[in-house]
């Protein structure tokens, strides 16, 4: 684990992998120079497990990091605007308004103000997938999130679990790192499967830990195992959304958008078409963010 | 707006909804509740929006479940403060 306690030797052996690690990444629109922007604007996300910056010109994003949180939400708030600038020669004192966002909202140094993470997520996913987007479901690392939005990407009906972090991204890293299968590995593995099993009967990451220990002993191939939580885990991530309905179009956002184990299977109970998009699903909240920082500006009621 | 302010744990579903667009800021809700689990404000998931609405306390939405428990008696349960004082009837329990 990164920073964790290394036994004596430890590197002598082998270095222990860290299947639950994704990706932290960083783009810059190839397209946009900051020089001719009217408006520069920041969001920056700060959730429980993932970091993002997104830095937005004119309406229009420039550039984004996405990374992991650390232990200290400031520092990771600092390091993701950090690497969504890197490269691109736009100086920190040219952002006009810097709006933060997430669980961790409000320890955002930079941040002139904070917005909550349904309204951010609903205008990021309207950003994203396009205005045709009524339903957004986020899932994030320790929560999720129901939410349906007008053609405007204003929230009309909200719902959000993060009480309990089962059937969320947290809970998927925990589950890899168990069964020693890369985080990136899991929706594909969990299709290579010759029958559907029967879902785990609990998506608390305690139980259904303690479940999937059982069922490998019991002969169960990691790739079934795989497949019997992601089945535990879209039911329970639709019995969310059912509380609220589904209105077409619907959008997924957040790090499990990727995860095709879960979507896949989701979709299937749900039995409609999500919408596609070309951004990384896990920006939707620091856009969102960016996105209002710019209209704010626009409006003038975002000055410093 | 229709917030729902709760969760769903192992043993069910705790939600109250907010209809924002029924309610007016009254605050007859805050002073109705015994336990502090309503509370009036700034609309913060409407970020352009200057009205004031009730929502579920930040420190209660996780526990209302237990909070709002006294009030829900098995048997003969008494109209709930919350949704009886609510003139515009805004409020709604999920459970």
């Amino acid at each position: 684990m990164a920073g964790g306690i290394k036994m004596p030797g430890e590197e002598k052996k082998q270095q222990k992998q860290e299947f639950w690690r994704w990706t932290e990444s960083n783009w810059k629109n190839p397209d946009l120079d900051w020089n001719d922007a009217k408006i520069v604007t920041a969001g920056i996300d700060v959730g429980s497990v993932s970091s993002q910056a997104v830095i937005v010109t004119d309406g229009r994003i420039f550039a984004y990091s996405n990374m992991r949180t650390g232990s200290d939400s400031p520092e990771s708030a600092r390091n993701a605007l950090n690497y969504a600038l890197k490269g691109t020669g736009l100086p920190e004192d040219r952002i006009d308004y810097c709006i933060g966002t997430g669980y961790g909202r409000v320890n955002v140094p930079m941040a002139d103000r904070s917005i909550t993470e349904i309204a951010c997520h609903a205008r990021g996913a309207h950003f994203l997938y396009g205005p045709e987007v009524r339903t957004v479901l986020d899932v994030g690392g320790q929560d999720c999130k129901a939410i349906h939005c007008d053609g405007k990407g204003k929230v009309t009906d909200f719902l959000m679990n993060d009480k309990c972090a089962a059937g969320t991204g947290r809970g998927m890293e925990v589950f890899a790192d168990l069964l020693s299968v890369p985080i990136i590995e899991v929706g594909d593995r969990s299709f290579d499967i010759e029958k559907e099993p029967e879902p785990v009967s609990s998506t608390c990451v305690v139980y259904a830990k303690t479940e999937a220990t059982g069922l490998l002993r019991s002969g169960w191939k990691v790739n079934e195992v795989l497949a019997a939580y992601c089945s535990a885990m879209a039911e329970r991530i639709y019995s969310l959304i059912e509380r609220i309905g589904v209105e077409e179009r619907f959008a997924i956002t957040g790090g499990m958008a990727k995860n095709k184990g879960v979507i896949d299977r989701l979709m299937k109970i749900m039995n409609i078409e999500p919408m596609k998009t070309e951004w990384d699903t896990q920006i939707a909240g620091a856009a969102g963010a960016a996105l209002f920082a710019n209209t704010l500006v626009a409006k003038g009621k975002g000055r410093k | 707006m229709k917030a729902n302010y709760g969760y769903k744990d192992g043993s069910g579903d705790y939600f109250i909804t907010i209809d924002t667009d029924k309610c007016n800021g009254c605050r007859e809700c805050v002073s109705a509740c015994p336990y502090g689990v309503m509370g009036v404000g700034p609309d913060e998931n409407d970020p352009f929006s200057d009205d004031e609405v009730a929502f579920v306390t930040e420190q209660e939405r996780k526990k209302i479940k237990y909070t709002c428990g006294p009030c829900k008696p098995m048997k003969n349960r008494p109209p709930l403060p919350c949704v009886a004082a609510c003139g515009p009837g805004a409020i709604s329990h999920s459970w």
